[in-house]
């Protein structure tokens, strides 16, 4: 975990391995849909899981977020914006697409 | 002491300039509250774009209008932006010369612009096949996400003009210093937002 004393040349490879992990997944990403190569269902599984790896290897590497105690609140706050945005996203998806089969 | 210690998420500036980090804590920790209060409004335009993704109403559909190759270009751009701008705060943090810092900013403005050209070309061909905002749900429920993504970059990209001039007319004193901290938690912020546009918006829309 990169410190707040973290030298130069540490803090310069960490964000060029955030980079080169960041460059791999999106890749990935857009070969796994490029070149199909599975059922689409599994695809958008792919798709959607390598995002959110990517997600955790930008906050890691470049927003330096540790989980850490002396990180201080700013960690609850993104936990907790994080758990009123799954539940916000995930609640308007299952509502409204149970109120579309509904209508069907 | 005090510079041992991590005053905030992001890049902390530590033993380079104690007095600055001291004070960084609670200046970055507001930014965070705008960053994710954001967060939230993109989440719920992800929930909308999801709703009515099926009501395209005969018109223009995912499959017909995304480019795969721009996007990824797009992607790979902002990505590399994301990296130089990095390169720049590490820069600013360990004292390298202005000069050095300033031209990590450039690359990082000329990339962020390149994205946003790319960006304005796709819209324009999509408005040329007929698909504009008020053609169905999901074209307006598209409309207010990903250019919203793109109004983001562009006051991203003149916040970035801004730190230059700052820069090159008062120097890297405390408040510049601390500017150039929240900027950076903009644009990495940005770049996990597109991130996430790529995979549910263009890819998922691809997906055959």
């Amino acid at each position: 975990m990169s410190g707040p004393n973290d030298s130069n040349r540490d803090e310069i490879r960490s964000y060029a391995i955030g980079y080169c992990v960041a460059l791999a997944l999106t890749g990935a990403a857009f070969a796994a849909v490029h070149w199909p190569s599975f059922a689409s269902t599994t695809t958008l599984t792919i798709v959607l899981g390598l995002a959110l790896v990517q997600t955790a290897v930008h906050f890691r590497f470049f927003l330096h977020i540790s989980l850490r105690k002396s990180a201080r609140d700013d960690l609850q706050l993104i936990l907790f914006s994080m758990l009123i945005v799954i539940l916000m996203v995930s609640g308007t998806l299952v509502i409204l697409s149970n109120l579309r089969a509904r209508m069907m | 002491m005090s510079a041992n210690e991590i005053k905030h998420a992001g890049l902390n500036l530590g033993d380079t300039d104690e007095l600055t980090h001291g004070q960084a804590g609670s200046a970055v920790f507001g930014f965070w509250v705008f960053l994710m209060s954001d967060a939230v409004i993109f989440a719920l335009l992800f929930a909308t774009y999801g709703v009515m993704l099926p009501a395209t109403v005969g018109g223009p559909t995912p499959a017909s209008e995304y480019k795969i190759l721009s996007a990824f270009l797009e992607t790979l751009t902002l990505l590399t932006s994301s990296f130089t701008f990095g390169m720049a705060s590490v820069a600013m943090k360990h004292g390298a010369s202005r000069r050095q810092f300033l031209s990590w900013m450039g690359v990082t403005l000329v990339l962020g612009a390149a994205f946003l050209g790319m960006e304005l070309h796709d819209f324009t061909t999509m408005f040329g096949d007929g698909a504009y905002p008020t053609r169905s749900g999901y074209l307006s429920s598209f409309f207010a996400l990903v250019p919203l993504h793109g109004l983001h970059v562009f006051f991203g990209s003149v916040w970035i003009i801004v730190m230059m001039v700052q820069v090159m007319t008062f120097g890297l004193d405390a408040r510049v210093k601390i500017n150039i901290l929240r900027l950076g938690l903009f644009w990495h912020f940005l770049d996990i937002v597109w991130i996430a546009i790529f995979s549910v918006v263009y890819l998922q829309g691809l997906i055959r």
